[in-house]
């Protein structure tokens, strides 16, 4: 009887520690969605676009550190700056040479033209590194730190504490400098924003600069743990959007919780139901907040003007 | 013919109209005029189910429209123009009018894709239809040209001739006038004239008081969301809110 | 108007005696998918290029007509042709309850919930280990066959996969035309100008929606009745992305643009053989090359070059 009860005990305990391992690997990966869903929200905020290329600049992150790292020996601090700093060229070009010169920018060329762009990175990046999978080192070691029975590396740190860091220097540069507030103005009302002086196209090439630099980061600070390869960018970017929708395309707070809740249950799915299904989770939870919820979890319906 | 009871709408905190009501009679010409921002395609929008409403009624010889969607109404016998046009404007000047005769027609994807021969009648028969509307508005030249290329003042006849297409017993046209010349304005009023004359209602926004003098019976003036005034255009003329209005005293 | 039945003739006649060209060889097994693929673009094509309604999902309804027919038939035994119409039938019906809510979405929302749409199904496919054979595959799948005459070699699937696809092709030109045809590039163009006119968009758009994945559907059954064997990697995202270049490069609004569209895509790689790896970078680029300085799509941009050609020559011949 004893026995019996202190088993039973034992397995609530342990199912209990699974949950919170479960969770925090989670928030962590949730960070990461976050950071690419607010890439999408700044871009999308700007312009109306949905740049369905966001994901190749979280590859791309990943990828030339990784490149900075091995092929010229740089060490990581001076790594990754470069790598940033590259990325944001490439979201600058991508801005400057599909972007800009389209003729007929509707929606469904835009869509294309991003998709495009997609295919075209993924596809140098591939003659460029090969389609190996590759890893990162940790920043710093991988010994696992234990709390409360569960364990976590200290790389997921350092991805919820750079999240916290970025997070706090979009929030001041979207409200106190006049680069960002100019964005914003936009955001509202591109028309407006034009006609009170706002340079229009500048801000459209600031955001996907910006989200560029986003999206790198991303990808730099979760390579170590997920591995990066040519390919990464698709699931990655997707993901990043899911957790955009859930916060209603907002490039503050709602995205940020949007993607947390988007990993935690990915997490929480994948360990307690089936792998398998993982990423069937995200869409599934991006069908129903579009179909029930298009404005967002947070958000407020709006009409359209005829 | 149209009952508009007690329409409210708010966008957000906005207050759009504001328990708005008025009656219009059949075969007459009704004027709703009002400065920019008074609620006028905002009401154009609601009676004609493209927007939902806040609080009220519509309704359409007795019968209870609100909240009915626009493709219902136009079986219903009402259709409108836009202040913004809104042409198709990727398909010639005939097909835009074609579309107009939608409703007159009943071939389904089947018979379509199997060309059977009943839907080839069919399809000749609005080809002709179409074509008499086009000459009503006089721009029968243009029928095979590209309706996205249209100059303007043709692009608002298109408009008017597409929707006569429906065969409607009360058209609504937003701000028909906007953007013509003097020339245009003029055939514009001949040409509603010719409607009434069809028998069908008109509800006309414009803000070619002229214009708006000229056509019309009965005159609704809408201020900030309220109605303001209505009456004869004399009435209205006469009106001293309604010159303050437009004047900006108070 | 009157020159549509002639063009549709003589391009059947050039699908007819297409293989007398070739001379069986291992290209008339990727004439085959030309013609498989050609139907899904044609699909696609109503969808996108005539209602105006984007969707990157559409490899996940190819993959469901293909498996259906293939559990159908290799699993539980039943003739193929009653398989493929059941089929076509189920995915019509899913296609239908799905498109209620996706299409109340526009533009990039609704592009982002088809693309979900389609990798959930793909997701299904990989996870159902039991139904589909998982990632390996499902093999076993019986040729379509009418009395004693097996449609079981490369020359027999062409004419039999290419009746279908002519048949589409014949139904989509007829549509394109008509009442129904000029509702749908009505809604795309201004969808509350149409319905104002009486259009019932969402229903139109609704029912196109099912046809297109209807056809994709009868696509994946054939897809699946000749190869013998399916695996989901045919059906996944990339796939349906390569179904929209081929719509755009093709030409949106063109049902003779999915064709060219379709060849060229099928038979690229097959002309790329020693260029593999870049066969991706030439995709990405091309799709680019053609939404930038080629929006019309081949079958509006070649005459266009070939009548700037032309003035160019005039210009020279008078100087
Ligand atoms: N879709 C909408 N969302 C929010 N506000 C709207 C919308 N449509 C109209 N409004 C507001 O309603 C008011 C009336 O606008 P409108 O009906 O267009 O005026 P009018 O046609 O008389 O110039 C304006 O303040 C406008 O900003
Ligand atoms: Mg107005």
């Amino acid at each position: 009887m004893k026995v019996r009860e202190f088993l039973c005990k034992k397995r609530k305990i342990m199912q209990l520690e699974q949950i919170l391992q479960y969770t925090f690997s989670g928030l962590s990966t949730g960070a990461i969605y976050a950071l690419i869903g607010i890439g999408f929200s700044i871009i999308f905020n700007a312009t109306g676009i949905i740049n369905f290329a966001q994901g190749e600049f979280v590859m791309l992150g990943g990828m030339l550190t990784l490149f900075f790292l091995e092929v010229l020996k740089l060490p990581l601090w001076a790594a990754i700056p470069c790598a940033v700093a590259v990325s944001a060229l490439a979201g600058l070009l991508f801005e400057r040479l599909a972007i800009r010169p389209l003729r007929q920018p509707t929606p469904i060329n835009l869509v294309i033209i991003t998709i495009a762009g997609s295919i075209l990175i993924r596809g140098l990046a591939m003659l460029l590194w090969g389609k190996d999978t590759h890893a990162i080192p940790p920043f710093t070691g991988d010994e696992p730190i234990s709390i409360a029975g569960a364990t976590i590396l200290p790389q997921h740190i350092w991805i919820l504490a750079i999240t916290l860091l970025i997070i706090a220097v979009n929030k001041f540069f979207f409200f106190h400098t006049i680069s960002g507030k100019a964005m914003r103005a936009c955001s509202y009302n591109r028309r407006a924003a034009g006609l009170v002086g706002i340079d229009v196209r500048r801000m459209v090439l600031f955001s996907f600069v910006i989200s560029s630099v986003l999206g790198s980061l991303a990808g730099i600070i979760v390579a170590p743990l997920t591995m990066t390869a040519y390919d990464v960018g698709i699931m990655l970017g997707l993901k990043g959007f899911c957790a955009a929708i859930i916060g209603g395309m907002s490039s503050g707070m709602a995205t940020v919780v949007g993607g947390l809740i988007l990993g935690v249950l990915e997490s929480l799915g994948a360990g307690l139901i089936s792998s398998g299904y993982k990423d069937a989770i995200a869409f599934i939870i991006l069908l129903l907040i579009l179909f029930i919820r298009p404005q967002g979890l947070f958000g407020k319906a709006e009409s359209e003007r005829v | 013919m149209l009952e508009v009871s007690g329409i409210t709408r708010l966008f957000g905190g906005v207050t759009a109209l504001e328990d708005v009501s008025f009656t219009i009679g059949q075969g007459s010409i009704t004027g709703v005029i009002g400065p920019n921002g008074a609620g006028k395609t905002t009401l154009f929008n609601i009676i004609t189910g493209i927007y939902g409403r806040t609080s009220g009624r519509v309704t359409l010889e007795d019968r209870d429209i609100s909240g009915l969607p626009p493709e219902r109404l136009a079986r219903l016998g009402m259709v409108r123009t836009f202040q913004n046009i809104e042409l198709f404007g990727a398909m010639s000047v005939l097909e835009n009018v074609m579309v107009g005769l939608h409703t007159k027609g009943s071939s389904g994807f089947l018979a379509c894709s199997l060309k059977m021969p009943w839907s080839i009648a069919e399809e000749r028969r609005i080809r002709e239809t179409a074509m008499k509307w086009l000459e009503f508005t006089g721009i029968t030249e243009l029928a095979d040209d590209c309706a996205g290329n249209l100059p303007f003042g043709k692009g608002r006849l298109l408009e008017i001739a597409r929707a006569l297409a429906v065969e409607p017993r009360i058209i609504l046209m937003d701000e028909p006038a906007a953007g013509l010349n003097s020339k245009e304005t003029l055939g514009l009023a001949h040409l509603i004239g010719k409607i009434r004359g069809m028998g069908v209602t008109v509800v006309l926004v414009e803000h070619d008081m002229e214009l708006v003098m000229d056509v019309c019976d009965r005159i609704v003036v809408l201020n900030l969301g309220r109605k303001l005034a209505e009456g004869t255009p004399r009435e209205i003329q006469e009106n001293r809110e309604v010159i303050a209005a437009y004047l900006g005293e108070d | 108007m009157k020159r549509e039945p002639f063009k549709f003739l003589l391009f059947a006649v050039l699908v007819l005696v297409a293989p007398l060209a070739f001379k069986g060889g291992y290209l008339m097994n990727v004439l085959v998918f030309v013609g498989i693929n050609t139907m899904l673009a044609v699909a696609l094509n109503l969808l996108l290029g005539y209602a105006g309604q984007i969707s990157l999902g559409h490899a996940g309804f190819f993959g469901m007509g293909a498996y259906l027919s293939g559990i159908l038939t290799a699993t539980c035994g039943w003739n193929p042709w009653l398989a493929m119409p059941l089929a076509a039938l189920a995915v019509g019906i899913l296609a239908t309850l799905i498109a209620f809510p996706i299409l109340k979405l526009k533009g990039h929302y609704l592009a982002m919930a088809t693309l979900g749409l389609g990798i959930i199904i793909y997701i299904v496919f990989n996870e159902t280990v039991d139904l589909t054979g998982g990632p390996s595959g499902l093999s076993g799948i019986p040729n379509l066959a009418v009395g004693s005459l097996v449609f079981d070699s490369d020359i027999k699937n062409y004419y039999l996969v290419w009746t279908f696809t002519l048949a589409v092709m014949l139904f989509s030109v007829n549509l394109a035309g008509s009442r129904i045809g000029r509702a749908l590039r009505a809604v795309h163009d201004s969808e509350v100008a149409a319905r104002v006119m009486g259009v019932n968009a969402r229903l139109l758009k609704v029912q196109v929606f099912a046809l297109s994945a209807v056809i994709s559907s009868l696509a994946g059954s054939l897809y699946a009745h000749t190869m013998t064997f399916v695996s989901p990697a045919s059906f996944g995202f990339n796939f349906s992305i390569e179904l929209l270049t081929m719509v755009v490069i093709g030409g949106l609004g063109s049902v003779y643009g999915s064709f060219l569209g379709a060849a060229l895509l099928t038979l690229l790689p097959e002309l790329l053989r020693g260029a593999q790896d870049y066969d991706i970078v030439i995709y990405g680029g091309l799709l680019m090359v053609m939404v930038m300085f080629m929006p019309g799509g081949l079958v509006r941009g070649i005459p266009d070059l070939f009548r700037r050609m032309a003035r160019l020559r005039e210009g020279a011949g008078n100087a």
